[in-house]
């Protein structure tokens, strides 16, 4: 969720009132949005204003500055109306070259006139760009803007996709001019890596640049890397001419839109914009851009009233969604319809239930009718039964005074794998495509390398340690629409000055015993029901050479016995990988074969 | 009886009170004494009170100069013998405390520095046999246990002739049973005993109580997974059915889309996701119908949706992840249900996995705790009740629900509760009702409303037992021996600082 810093004084004085700390925080609360953070006493000690953090809900882009916020807590108030934005006569045009759409297709524009910026809005002007290229414009890539002391250039703009070297400017802020692949190499270098390096990977391998410039071919930016120094805005300019460009027109027609109905409060005639017509004959994107017409939806007050557990009147309604700066009117013709208009600044209202939770947002979640209609009664609960089956081994082992660990499922390659002395054979393991540390590179297909881990970082523990597992492991399955499962395993270490393995073979047989498993002697050569027996294996090279087995098991009488196992004396090569200076037995085996 | 219990009797008897078992038992060893005098008290025979005594020994130096006198004496026999002697010689003639006797000797004035560095007897020492050697007298006096005061005392530790020593000694009186007969006290009652009925004329010695026991060797269940227990008890407890959660490895169409998160949403950032590389793609669902109302609902919008209006993509939905939360579990459940519908109460409590920088609260592996409820018009209210029932019965009262965000469900509430140790108001889990448009596309009847909440199983873990790093709570970092430790979890229980 992002979080907005806002001046406490000036949002306070907007709202009409100094609340106390607690009542502020009661005011978010209802609301829906968080007071993070207030630096009064940190402000106070360095002689700065304060300021209150405030956390917003991700898809509320209008609450992104304090004119948004300021705006919806007094309608939420009841102080404030929602403003009507209007458009005024265009006088300019961007005309869009299709050749845009080798990169980014769609632009939006619009101009705000005879705008008067104060320190303060400036810097919310500023700062509420950069909130939405790191939000909803996703890092610039879906929509980029740009904007321009309009006095200094002449309409109609042009939105062109030209090769980098014919792009020639000098960037904001800099004194000297580049080319198209300059620029990249300048941004990209290590002083700029975090800052505007950010950005070059969107266009960087690209033939072409996107770039706006006007009727003399003075270029004003180019998207979505940098602005031209030559159009920049000041606290001074009266004229502010605002570029979007995006590969999602969606989001493009959103952007604009809060960028003009938050600063447009600010122009002479408040809150009325001049649009810009967009010349995209190509892509059929010509039109008149920002579009103000208010969306309407309907929906039926017998669902809000039903999803609430209320019997509000159409009117009640309206009350509670006006004081979301939703709009409702009864119809006239159909007695459950309410039309509710919603204003540019709400696009995040998709469905009947966004509008739905508006009303109880404006009723207050605190406030609703508790329900009676959930019973307890008619429902019969049951574990899931592998949970059940893992309950069994937990219960046992720990009976048996071993220790359960908790390792995590995530491990390198080499702890899946070399270190058990392993070949990847390609075949089973899950492996992570962007890991931030080595330590996550694969899913584990074995319990035994988080076991060691722990042993590993228990090591100062008095002997014996015994610690046992009861966890997922995971493997591939190309045959799966998910491509892999898991598969529940038990998992048990003894770690001493010998090796335990009769007292590993024990524990195995006890669990054995738990699940109703008698040992059968000779390999079950003369006997046919359910039992187990542990063969040698010298395939597992995780083990001692001579000192590793299968664990053989026959589910009933006449079934073939299958391995659902091993155990042995760990090789001291796989002790040494995890700095382990004991000696130890370790057995694992699938207890899915047990549901 | 041992020999010297009887002799401390005796003692006792003939003395009434023994004011020192020092002086009375000077060659006893004080350890010895103590035991005997508590088997004695545990039979009533006596009571003791311990008084200790500061005493000071002489170190092997001290003793040497009590024998044969102080090192300025013996400087002042030798410059009697010869007369004179060179300053350069005395180390020579009288070894490394050679210097100290003079140090001393010129402090006392028994001798003096002639021009050419010789040493002569002063004056005031015309008769050697008249002086008094102090240091041997002192130290005489401290042999003999006679008083001699702190500052002298502190000189001779300083100038380590003594070393203090502290005397255990006891006052010892007569006992509410006091007799020189002693029974014979029996410690354990044996198997024996039992057979030949012989406890009957035993006398048994008094246990002390004051102890804690040997310690039990056992095995331990892991403290997570204890609480883990305890929320599956309370979902039992309220007729939840546990989803097949065993399913680490998800397609982008279950984590996300079908949830209604949006294909360029921030949650499927690689900063925040784990992809996987091997495998690479998944299948399309299987339901195609439902998979082609998911690509509408996020396409161009359907069932009153009006959609997030972008080019929805396969290829993104077939993106393996390894899942973000146990709601794509949900999500398979649902559409499930939606073969048969009909009121359903669903949880799991598993792992999920966020590719985030490990630090004290986060890791990129913990648990999801979710629980999903599906009935006919259920209300925002409902859902509040139903909160407030769920975690009461983890001893949480008195929440508040906080208007929040999430993409697959509207209304979504964020739950509080007042924590009073941390004098605040702490969010405790979110939930909402799920999306229609993401039902709907399912094939769920519209009236099936469905109520979803989920909390981390780490972070109540954490406050409630004070827990400071998840790291001591959840991988291989845990020690063992707070496993072995760790008490009983239990939810509802009030714990006292």
């Amino acid at each position: 969720m992002p979080t907005v810093s806002v001046n406490k004084q000036q949002l306070f004085d907007l709202l009409g009132k100094n609340y106390t700390n607690d009542e502020f925080d009661e005011l978010c609360f209802e609301f829906g949005i968080e007071l993070d953070e207030d630096t009064t006493e940190e402000a106070l000690k360095n002689n700065e204003e304060p300021e209150l953090k405030i956390e917003i809900g991700a898809n509320r882009y209008d609450l992104l500055c304090i004119e948004g916020i300021s705006q919806s807590l007094n309608e939420y108030l009841g102080r404030a109306e929602t403003p009507k934005y209007k458009l005024s006569k265009p006088t300019t045009q961007l005309i869009v070259d299709q050749s845009t759409e080798q990169i980014r297709p769609y632009a939006a524009s619009a101009v705000l006139k005879n705008i008067k910026f104060t320190e303060k809005s400036y810097a919310s002007f500023i700062s509420l760009q950069d909130k939405l290229h790191s939000n909803l414009c996703r890092n610039r890539t879906l929509v980029a803007m740009g904007t321009h002391d309009l006095d200094t250039i002449e309409g109609p703009f042009h939105y062109r996709a030209l090769p980098p070297k014919d792009i020639k400017f000098v960037p904001l802020n800099q004194s000297k001019e580049f080319n198209g692949e300059e620029l990249i190499q300048f941004y990209n270098s290590p002083e700029q890596k975090s800052n505007l390096g950010r950005f070059t990977h969107i266009i960087e391998n690209s033939p072409v640049f996107p770039v706006i410039m006007d009727k003399n071919d003075v270029i004003c930016s180019l998207p979505p890397l940098i602005n031209s120094e030559h159009t920049k805005i000041k606290l001074e300019t009266r004229n502010v001419l605002i570029d979007v460009t995006a590969t999602d027109k969606t989001k493009a027609e959103i952007v604009i839109n809060i960028l003009v109905s938050m600063f447009s409060r600010y122009c002479d005639e408040e809150f009325v914009v001049e649009p810009v017509e967009i010349v995209s004959e190509h892509n059929g994107q010509t039109r008149m851009c920002p579009n103000f017409t208010e969306r309407k939806m309907d929906v039926s007050m017998k669902y809000i009233n039903s999803c609430l557990g209320l019997e509000l009147s159409p009117e009640e309604i309206a009350g509670c969604l006006k004081k979301m700066s939703l709009h409702g009117v009864a119809s006239t013709e159909n007695k459950d319809v309410m039309h509710v208009n919603i204003p540019i600044t709400r696009p995040d209202v998709l469905h009947p239930c966004d509008i739905m939770e508006d009303a109880a947002v404006g009723y207050g979640y605190n406030n609703l009718p508790k329900g009676e209609k959930l019973s307890n009664a008619n429902f019969i609960s049951s574990p899931l039964p592998i949970n059940k089956v893992s309950d069994i081994f937990r219960t046992a082992s720990a009976q048996a005074s071993w220790l359960e660990v908790l390792p995590l499922t995530l491990c390198s390659h080499d702890e899946n794998f070399k270190f058990l002395r392993l070949e990847d054979d390609g075949k089973k393991v899950v492996k992570l495509a962007n890991p931030k540390t080595l330590e996550y590179q694969v899913v584990r297909t074995s319990l035994l390398p988080g076991i060691l881990k722990t042993v590993k970082e228990n090591r100062k523990h008095s002997l014996p340690i015994k610690v046992f597992e009861t966890g997922d492991v995971v493997f591939k399955c190309e045959a799966m629409e998910r491509k892999a499962y898991n598969e529940r395993h038990w998992g048990a270490i003894y770690v001493g000055k010998n090796s335990g393995f009769e007292i590993i073979q024990g524990l195995l047989g006890k669990i054995m015993q738990t699940f109703r498993t008698q040992w059968l002697i000779d390999y079950g050569a003369n006997n046919v029901g359910r039992g187990y027996w542990i063969e040698q294996d010298d395939t597992i090279r995780t083990y001692f050479e001579g000192r590793g087995a299968k664990i053989m098991f026959r589910a009933k009488e006449g079934e073939q016995p299958q391995q659902i196992g091993h155990l042995g004396v760990l090789h001291p090569e796989v002790l040494n990988n995890f700095d382990i200076p004991y000696a130890a037995s370790y057995v694992e085996l699938n207890s899915e074969v047990f549901l | 009886m041992s020999e010297f219990q009887l002799n401390i009797l005796k003692h006792l008897g003939d003395l009434g009170e023994i004011k020192s078992t020092l002086q009375v038992f000077p060659d006893v060893d004080s350890q010895d004494v103590l035991s005997a005098l508590n088997s004695l008290k545990a039979h009533g025979k006596l009571l003791y009170t311990k008084n200790d005594k500061m005493l000071y020994e002489l170190t092997s130096e001290g003793q040497e100069i009590l024998n044969n006198g102080s090192h300025e004496m013996k400087l002042v026999q030798l410059i009697t013998d010869l007369g004179k002697l060179q300053i350069k010689d005395v180390n020579a003639k009288l070894g490394p405390n050679g210097k100290v006797g003079q140090a001393r000797a010129f402090k006392n004035g028994w001798i003096v520095k002639t021009k050419e560095n010789e040493l002569e007897l002063s004056e005031k020492c015309k008769d050697p046999s008249q002086l008094q050697d102090e240091t041997k007298l002192l130290l005489q006096k401290i042999v003999n246990n006679e008083t001699v005061d702190d500052k002298t005392i502190n000189d001779l530790k300083k100038r380590k002739l003594v070393l203090p020593k502290k005397l255990t000694d006891f006052i010892v009186t007569k006992g509410e049973d006091f007799s020189l007969e002693l029974t014979k006290f029996e410690t354990d009652v044996t198997s024996d005993m039992i057979v030949t009925g012989s406890y009957k004329d035993l006398k048994f010695k008094p246990y002390n109580f004051n102890s804690q026991g040997l310690q039990a060797t056992s095995g331990a269940l892991h403290p997570l997974n204890k609480v883990r227990e305890e929320f599956r008890q309370i979902f039992f407890s309220m007729g939840f059915t546990e989803m097949p959660s065993n399913q680490y490895v998800e397609t982008g169409f279950w984590n996300f889309d079908a949830l209604y998160v949006p294909q360029q949403h921030p949650a499927r950032d690689l900063q925040d996701t784990f992809y996987i590389k091997d495998p690479l793609t998944s299948d399309l669902p299987e339901d195609k119908v439902y998979m082609n109302n998911i690509k509408a609902v996020h396409e161009n919008g359907k069932f009153e949706s009006i959609g997030y209006r972008y080019n929805w993509k396969e290829e993104e939905c077939q993106k393996l992840v390894l899942r973000t939360h146990t709601t794509a579990i949900s999500a398979a459940m649902l559409h499930k249900l939606a073969k048969n519908p009909k009121p359903t109460r669903l949880f799991s409590i598993d792992r999920v996995f966020r590719n985030e920088a490990v630090d004290a609260t986060h890791l990129a592996e913990f648990h999801q705790v979710e629980g999903v409820l599906a009935d006919y018009n259920i209300t925002l209210g409902d859902l509040i009740k139903f909160m407030e029932e769920f975690f009461e019965k983890m001893g949480v009262t008195g929440l508040r629900f906080k208007p929040t965000y999430n993409p697959y469900t509207e209304p979504s509430m964020e739950i509080y509760s007042w924590h009073e140790g941390l004098g605040k108001w702490v969010e405790i889990g979110n939930s909402g009702i799920f999306r229609p448009e993401m039902l709907e596309s399912m094939g769920l009847p519209k009236d099936l409303r469905v109520l979803g909440w989920g909390l981390s199983l780490e972070r109540p873990t954490m406050i409630k037992y004070k827990v400071q790093n998840i790291r001591e709570l959840l991988g291989h970092k845990v020690s063992l021996d707070f496993i072995e430790s760790n008490p009983a979890a239990r939810l509802d229980e009030d714990l006292y600082e």
